[in-house]
């Protein structure tokens, strides 16, 4: 037996993933998250059974990477679309994949509402603090003092309010079975956002609600930023303001 | 033999939709459609249907765009305030293809207006309505019977077409109480290869209205317009003794219901008088119009607004005659003595015999 027969692969792309390159920027974590949801549709077998609501944003496109039935998305309307999916096809796997400037400023309405609903269906919220396709204007998510194409004297609590935790403001409503908050701007991180996505994917397999996984992300073109200093202020200016861990999990234990 | 109910124009809306088989329906509180939902509200679940009260207008339209994407029968309904919220979603629909009954019982405005009976909608409805270069059929009911042929018409359309069909009442249509004979529905359901139903044995399938690749949307455009022209052929008008009439009156909806009479009363008086009443709004009768225009001499639109249907008439007439107009803005609906009279001014002025 030759020594190249022995190997084993251990690596590999999703079978839920399109051999396509991406075209989100270089230090993006877009295509990591993907990847990681690609993981776990194929872990659990769901990948002729999903139907997920993408929206508008850079992750708009998803599409064109996820090899499963996808419905486009007005712009922050994703869980009300979601919401009818799930209803009319009880049995298939439903998630909706959404920004910050999607999920927590024009559709503020749909989440909260979906959540309160507790529909059965799993949203994966990408928040990198910024609105990314339209080049960097100051989201609901901007931190203080952050500058933006809009905000260009830094975000001003007087003027513009303070920055909207929406992990812990969803975790508030009864409807919300799941929700946690992770990043993946290192190994560890990567790790836990794996768990975290493999507990919400239980949870709606299982029946047992809305979950919700929020993803601290760089954005390092619009951050003005190289990937590595991106990454670092992922894990310190935004993990501070918006701390990970899980905040609701109705069936540990 | 059918059996025959006496209900209100909105429960037969209700009652056409589950009969063609729609088993899901997201709606909102608005006056006046109001029973619309209620209705729905306990007879879905003894259907095994969905009966969602949405967050909000804008949330029902996209959660019918959800559930028409996995390929089922799916209605929203409210109106005109409700509807300028859900033109969002029309649009995705439209651009994305999708099927939907959206059921526009129309009150007065704009802004807040008010709850009566009008016709101010026309523009909104036959227009697209919402963004972007598209069309919604559009279906003008003037009977609690027509709400219930109308509204299984509508699912047929949709899927048909495979775009958002508009049903549009007022007030008094949606308000009125009659017989209504409930006819079964005997129709078998489409086939949708294109509902997302999960990939099984096959790539994922995508619901869209974005093309950013070079000529890709001036295709997908071309597309829907050619679509939008092949449904000249579901035009559908009425005509009520039109056969010698000099002055023919154009009117839709309620104000077409009421000019029955109107025509009625003229005839005792010995006026050759006439109704066409368009059905469909989008596509519109333009050949019947253009035909009327060539045989009567003069033709009158009549309207609960300040005039909309007027210009498509003018349009259609291409100037064979003359094209007189009769509106009023919301208030009071028009009684059918009060629209004869305004067709004698007319007759007088135009000096028909």
């Amino acid at each position: 037996m030759s020594a190249k027969a022995k190997m084993k692969q251990v690596f590999d792309r999703p079978k839920s993933l399109k051999d396509v390159p991406y075209h989100y920027c270089p230090g993006c974590h877009h295509g990591v998250i993907h990847r990681l949801v690609a993981e776990q549709i194929d872990a659990f077998g769901l990948r002729e059974s999903t139907l997920a609501a993408a929206s508008v944003g850079c992750s708009v496109l998803m599409y064109d990477y996820f090899d499963v039935d996808v419905v486009e998305s007005p712009h922050g309307r994703a869980p009300a679309v979601a919401t009818g999916l799930k209803r009319s096809r009880p049995d298939s796997f439903v998630f909706t994949y959404q920004g910050d400037g999607d999920l927590a400023a024009i559709g503020t309405a749909e989440i909260v509402h979906a959540a309160n609903r507790g529909e059965n269906i799993t949203v994966v919220f990408v928040n990198n603090a910024v609105f990314g396709m339209t080049g960097g204007q100051m989201a609901p998510t901007t931190l203080l003092g952050q500058v933006t194409t809009t905000s260009p004297y830094g975000r001003s609590a007087a003027t513009d309010g303070m920055p909207i935790r929406v992990c812990e403001m969803l975790s508030t409503l009864e409807g919300t079975a799941y929700a946690a908050r992770v990043a993946v701007n290192n190994i560890k991180n990567l790790k836990k956002a794996k768990a975290a996505l493999k507990r919400a994917f239980t949870y709606q397999t299982k029946g047992w609600g809305f979950s919700f996984v929020e993803f601290l992300s760089s954005c390092p073109t619009n951050w003005k930023m190289s990937a590595e200093e991106a990454n670092a202020r992922v894990g310190k200016e935004m993990a501070d303001y918006f701390p990970l861990g899980v905040y609701k999990d109705v069936r540990a234990n | 033999m059918a059996r025959r109910v006496m209900i209100k124009g909105n429960e037969a809306i209700a009652m056409g939709a589950i009969e063609a088989g729609c088993r899901y329906y997201f709606g909102y509180p608005i006056t006046p459609q109001t029973d619309i939902p209620e209705y729905l509200s306990a007879a879905m679940p003894k259907v095994g249907g969905v009966f969602l009260q949405a967050e909000s207008e804008v949330a029902a339209i996209n959660m019918l765009l959800g559930a028409a994407a996995t390929g089922v029968r799916a209605m929203t309904s409210s109106s005109s305030p409700g509807i300028s919220l859900k033109q969002e979603g029309i649009s995705y629909l439209a651009g994305s293809q999708i099927p939907g009954v959206i059921v526009n019982m129309s009150r007065s405005g704009p802004g807040l207006g008010g709850i009566h009976p009008s016709q101010g909608d026309y523009f909104q409805s036959t227009r697209g309505g919402g963004h972007g270069d598209y069309r919604t059929l559009v279906l003008a009911p003037s009977t609690a019977q027509e709400n219930y042929d109308l509204t299984m018409l509508a699912f047929d359309l949709a899927d048909k077409y495979r775009n958002p069909v508009m049903v549009l009442g007022d007030a008094l249509i949606g308000q009125i109480k009659e017989p209504v004979e409930l006819k079964s529905y005997r129709k078998k359901p489409k086939e949708k290869p294109w509902a997302l139903t999960g990939a099984k044995g096959r790539h994922g399938q995508i619901l869209k209205s974005l093309f950013l690749a070079d000529g890709e949307l001036t295709d997908h455009n071309w597309m829907l317009a050619k679509k939008y022209k092949s449904m000249e052929k579901e035009v559908r008008f009425e005509t009520y003794r039109a056969e010698d009439a000099q002055l023919l009156l154009v009117a839709f909806g309620s104000v077409g219901r009421i000019l029955r009479t109107s025509v009625d009363i003229l005839r005792d008086k010995g006026k050759a008088v006439g109704l066409l009443r368009p059905i469909t709004l989008f596509p519109f009768p333009n050949k019947a119009v253009r035909q009327a225009a060539d045989k009567a001499k003069v033709l009158m639109v009549m309207e609960m607004s300040t005039g909309q249907m007027v210009e498509d008439v003018k349009l259609a007439a291409e100037c064979a005659c003359p094209v007189d107009f009769y509106g009023r803005p919301p208030g009071s609906i028009p009684t059918p003595d009060e629209l004869a009279k305004e067709a004698m001014k007319i007759w007088r002025k135009r000096g028909l015999k």
